[in-house]
């Protein structure tokens, strides 16, 4: 049985519209408007334990929707979705203990606090056993390099310091899932490497399953065997990165992609190929 | 495990995100002594027009209580000012504001407690030190100076000041269990401003801070007394003063409890509604 399942998720969102101006702002306040947008419409997907899922698509696509569902901080309209046989809202306590989530936009570290004692918190608020701590502590730190970091408050660190520290917050109490949404998002080379290297790592050596979301085709490339595009909030592909690159180049054999320049066939860039995968099926923003 | 030690396994984040707030914000030194310092100056201009109203012969006669009664409850409210519910807390807010808020539903405890436990570790980093100088000040400097009658009053006795401290204790949680309601109406409105404004003049007459509730018209009494604001700053005065003693210092601790109770019952409700309809937004 898979460890994660989700079945025909929808959800719609209520986007307040007003017009630009002091007449907009006053016409705003008599008459308030509205607009529904379709964040997703039927997402289904299953998860093993132990799988390493790469969830890419344009901005607003859908996938912090269902990074946030999963998680339970989002209710959904209809659908459902399961983790470990629990329904991540109803049984909102238990789940949450279990999964690790880092959200690549927002810090889960308090900014007055030395790193140190925003990992302490952490400790006590997910109950974890203090030797036990200790040891994961001390693991984090040296793979993600953040021995000169715990006496810092979070507000004096870069953003590629931050982020590591944000990832070492998210598996102080050993999730046995990790939802990372957008985890390299304006990242230096460095910062982004070291933390591929280390997601890799937590998913071979502990078999942390892990489902992230990205921009950067690169974090796809060299981590997730398996990708999901999402666009429009269906899931346009659901296979591995190579069948993907085969589609795109079929396509475009055929005419279908409009081809010119970045290269041909299987020897297109991981960029191209997702923007064409993309252009083809209407995908974008709008 | 033993019932003790599953308790204390039970409590531990609650108590560690309480140190944790109550630490941090006690290191906001400035801000303590700038609210000190405005207390001070509201104090003694609110005494002055205490014993100017005493001094009249008519007004006095009549008075439910004495003047340095009334002088003490009031360096008493200013030093208590803090604990007083005016605003929800401001690190939920902006939680809610940021969308940080998506981080505190991550965590594997009781939302509505956690919530709790932080803001009463910053409403109670806020009242200490404040309450510390105004004691200082008002119960030993005014003395010192030969000012005693113009001074802050040690509690009627020992019973008293024990009752005192029992009511101070409940006042601090019901006046977290009314900030996590605007903390609730703020996490609903995705704005704490509007909310905040309209409970500021609610409170600083119902909670006796502008002027002892004893000193309003007759006919309010009770109800004065029986409106859960009284339970933030004029039970705990009256049992102060020795006024409510015995049974009525006990019916009164009890009245602070049930407001609590009933207040917590609400914000549970409330918080339960708005985070079902939560949108975590962006990103």
């Amino acid at each position: 049985m898979p460890q994660i399942l989700v079945h025909d998720l929808r959800k719609t969102y209520r986007i307040h519209e007003r017009d630009p101006g002091v007449m907009g702002a006053l016409r705003a306040l008599v008459r308030p408007r509205h607009r529904t947008v379709q964040a997703l419409q039927g997402v289904s997907f299953a998860l093993e334990r132990g799988e390493l899922l790469g969830f890419i698509g344009p901005n607003g696509a859908g996938k912090s929707t269902t990074i946030k569902i999963l998680s339970g901080i989002l209710r959904p309209d209809g659908g459902r979705v399961e983790v470990d046989g629990r329904d991540p809202l109803a049984d909102r306590q238990r789940h949450v203990g279990r999964i690790g989530v880092v959200f690549g936009q927002r810090s889960q570290l308090w900014w007055d606090l030395p790193v140190g004692d925003g990992f302490n918190l952490l400790r006590d608020l997910y109950r974890v056993d203090p030797l036990r701590f200790a040891r994961t502590r001390d693991e984090l730190v040296a793979m993600l390099s953040l021995e000169r970091l715990l006496d810092q408050p979070v507000r004096q660190l870069s953003l590629g310091q931050r982020m590591r520290a944000e990832i070492a917050a998210a598996l102080l109490h050993e999730p046995e899932i990790l939802f990372l949404d957008e985890p390299t998002i304006g990242l230096d080379a460095p910062s982004k490497l070291a933390v591929r290297e280390f997601v890799l790592r937590a998913n071979r050596e502990r078999g942390t399953t892990v489902l992230l979301t990205t921009h950067d085709m690169h974090d796809i490339e060299a981590l997730a065997r398996r990708v999901i595009v999402i666009g429009h909030g269906r899931v346009l592909a659901d296979c591995a990165v190579d069948a993907l690159r085969a589609q795109v180049a079929a396509a475009q054999r055929d005419g279908t992609g409009d081809g010119e320049g970045e290269g041909e066939g299987q020897d297109m860039a991981i960029e191209a190929v997702i923007a064409r995968f993309y252009a083809m099926h209407g995908a974008s923003e709008v | 495990m033993g019932p003790h030690h599953r308790l204390r396994h039970l409590l531990r984040p609650y108590k560690a995100a309480f140190a944790s707030r109550f630490l941090l914000m006690l290191q906001y030194r400035t801000a303590a002594y700038a609210g000190f310092a405005t207390q001070c100056w509201w104090g003694a201009i609110k005494t002055m027009v205490l014993a100017a109203f005493y001094g009249s012969a008519s007004a006095s006669a009549g008075a439910p209580i004495s003047l340095e009664h009334a002088i003490t409850y009031t360096w008493l409210a200013q030093g208590l000012f803090a604990l007083l519910p005016w605003s929800g807390d401001p690190d939920v807010a902006l939680a809610v504001r940021t969308g940080a808020v998506a981080y505190d539903r991550l965590r594997p405890v009781d939302a509505y407690a956690l919530w709790f436990v932080r803001s009463a570790g910053w409403i109670a980093a806020r009242v200490l030190p404040r309450v510390a100088l105004m004691v200082a000040f008002a119960g030993l400097a005014l003395p010192l100076m030969g000012l005693g009658a113009w001074g802050w009053q040690p509690p009627a006795g020992w019973a008293a000041g024990l009752g005192f401290a029992a009511s101070m204790l409940l006042a601090l949680l019901l006046s977290t269990a009314l900030v996590m309601l605007l903390n609730v109406a703020a996490a609903a409105a995705l704005n704490e401003k509007g909310i905040n404004t309209l409970a500021a003049p609610v409170v600083i007459v119902l909670s006796g801070n502008l002027l002892p509730l004893a000193l309003m018209p007759d006919a309010w009494q009770t109800a004065l007394l029986l409106q859960p604001l009284a339970g933030v700053m004029d039970i705990p005065a009256r049992i102060y003063f020795g006024q409510m003693a015995g049974a009525q210092m006990l019916a009164c601790l009890a009245l602070q409890a049930l407001w609590i109770a009933v207040i917590v019952a609400l914000g549970r409700v409330a918080m339960a509604r708005t985070m079902r309809g939560l949108e975590v937004q962006g990103g």
